[in-house]
């Protein structure tokens, strides 16, 4: 399994020696844009000798919507449902980074209750997300069973979604300031029940692949990268901590109240797919734990912050109310003063540090927003972690990389 | 976690190492915001990498804004850059002119560069000096403007049944 390793080293002279075979063909092979084993709408050009990928040119954009530039002409809370958009594997995260970006810029006091009520919905998202990402680890070895057995619990993420905000993978979840409603009972009877099911049946999943001889041998060494390059490549994440390097947003820059709870940063040693998978496992577990203590911590208090000209008022009021149809009236006609200045707030995502630059001028809309979407800046890594290495180990780091089409392209 | 560096002292750092180059120091929501000579983002990026001190040697992100208004200083390149090790970011910018949108290329000191500044010159035709390929990337090749620019609206400028006064700027 060490042989990877000699290739690397020996590249320049593989890709001599292959144009020298028996027949001399290097083919190229148009791994996507359409492409089930891509997982998204990408392209990579290959050039292989035989099994062997001697380059790989990447193209990307091909679903581009042009986020920030519609981000600049759409009021605050309109553009939460943009950030949905972006890893749709874990919407919540990014609605709620952008509420947060927000609320530092307007400089608004969240209530605590607000903070742990984000952070087990956070959690749950990245539970969901790792979960795609390392079962689909595992379809593209050819184990499919894990798969079909974790996306039932899955379901159960977005049916607790479903029960705070009404929808399941476009979430847009939230308000800036809060939640729109407290959380139901129904909502913690379904927590409740999450809560005990899942780890069976999560440890069933880590059964079958964590220490699967078939498994090891597929993803051991496939698609390495150093910590050093990974930090050239601006990696961040999952990505990241497998490389070896321990950094988490959660802990650096806490937000959210997140250094209330305690939790463990799992970090790899080799930065290939298999050491990406096993951060991936770990995270869940500390997820789990995370929400275990939001959970049984749940500070009394409001489900929202004392903004009024910035929080919708409820339906009711608005009807009853002078005050309240006058805020109504005003956000949603984007007439709420928004202070002038510049805010870069970091949230950890699915996939990373997600980054959020807002340049207000004092508009209805952001003057300038832009999204660090740590999926873009460590895809252009896939090159130089593909070559040399076979077709089917290319397949399997994309999907460990956990690229996904929607924040790649914004 | 705590940061072991404070602003003015990275600041002050920066002024006695580049001088002149430093054009202003601002700290809006307590991010270190340093404006920098266009000429100069070069060194001073590879002066943060490798200043034994300070070890500001991650970069976090690059991105343009277009400011129409301002004579001269049209476009902004900002960097937004961190160090790991002492838990500090720092926001560096630099103007250009419409006239010359052209800067160094950091690729070679960050090779995460790469992607973000053919970003930057797909959305705000800024060029960057020394990139191995400077090409569009989410746009399609034969583009021949530049959408993130603030001259082209989001709607049909030629439309006339809305008027953009009573729906914000």
């Amino acid at each position: 399994m060490s042989n990877w390793m000699e290739e690397k080293l020996h590249d320049s002279g593989h890709i001599e020696k292959s144009t020298e075979t028996i027949d001399g063909d290097i083919a190229t092979l148009n791994l996507g844009p359409t492409h089930p084993a891509t997982h998204g709408i990408f392209q990579n050009v290959l050039k292989v000798d035989g099994e062997k990928i001697l380059s790989s040119e990447q193209t990307v954009g091909y679903i581009h919507r042009a986020f920030e530039k519609l981000a600049e002409r759409r009021p605050y809370n309109q553009i939460t449902p943009i950030t949905d958009r972006l890893n749709y594997c874990s919407s919540p995260i990014n609605n709620m980074g952008w509420e947060m970006t927000v609320e530092k810029l307007i400089g608004a006091e969240i209530p605590k209750r607000v903070e742990y009520m984000r952070v087990i919905i956070m959690e749950l998202a990245r539970i969901a997300d790792h979960l795609v990402c390392n079962s689909v680890i595992g379809v593209d070895t050819g184990a499919l069973t894990g798969f079909t057995y974790v996306f039932q619990e899955r379901e159960k993420i977005y049916e607790l979604y479903e029960e705070v905000c009404g929808a399941r993978l476009t979430t847009n979840i939230g308000r800036i300031g809060g939640f729109e409603r407290d959380f139901s009972p129904t909502f913690y009877k379904k927590l409740d029940n999450f809560l005990k099911t899942f780890p069976k049946v999560f440890n069933e999943f880590d059964s079958l692949l964590s220490r699967n001889r078939i498994f090891m041998d597929r993803t051991i060494g496939a698609g390495p990268i150093s910590a050093q390059r990974a930090l050239d490549y601006s990696f961040v994440g999952p990505n990241l901590r497998a490389a070896g390097v321990d950094y988490d947003v959660r802990v650096m820059n806490p937000y959210s109240s997140y250094e209330d709870f305690d939790f463990i940063v799992p970090v790899g040693t080799q930065g290939d797919t298999y050491d990406r998978f096993q951060v991936r496992q770990e995270e869940i577990r500390q997820s789990l734990r995370i929400i275990e203590q939001a959970y049984k911590n749940l500070p009394e208090g409001s489900y929202k912050a004392d903004i009024p000209e910035f929080y919708l008022p409820p339906k009711e009021e608005v009807y009853n109310n002078m005050e309240a149809l006058i805020y109504h009236f005003k956000i949603v006609m984007g007439e709420t003063p928004i202070p002038a200045g510049e805010v870069y707030h970091s949230v950890e995502g699915g996939n990373g540090e997600l980054g959020y630059y807002l340049i207000s001028d004092g508009g209805r809309s952001p003057y300038r927003l832009q999204f660090r979407r740590p999926c873009f800046i460590y895809y252009q890594a896939y090159p130089e972690m593909i070559t040399g290495q076979n077709i089917s180990d290319a397949v399997l780091t994309l999907s460990s990389m956990n690229v996904i089409a929607g924040e790649l392209d914004a | 976690m705590k940061s072991n560096l404070t602003n003015e002292q990275v600041a002050e750092r920066l002024q006695k190492q580049f001088g002149e180059h430093i054009k202003s120091v601002e700290t809006p929501y307590d991010f270190l915001t340093i404006e920098v000579d266009a000429a100069k983002l070069y060194d001073i990026i590879f002066w943060l990498k490798t200043d034994s001190e300070l070890q500001i040697s991650f970069l976090t992100n690059l991105g343009g804004v277009h400011y129409p208004d301002s004579e001269g200083r049209e476009f902004a390149i900002v960097y937004h850059l961190q160090s790991m090790v002492n838990n500090f970011r720092l926001r560096l910018k630099a103007f250009v002119s419409k006239e010359n949108t052209e800067v160094d290329s950091i690729v070679d000191i960050y090779a995460g560069a790469n992607w973000m500044e053919r970003e930057t010159f797909d959305f705000y035709g800024i060029t960057f000096n020394g990139h191995p390929d400077m090409r569009r990337i989410l746009n399609e090749d034969s583009m021949d403007y530049f959408p993130m620019r603030k001259e082209y609206h989001l709607e049909d400028a030629t439309r006339e049944d809305k008027d953009d006064r009573f729906f914000g700027r």
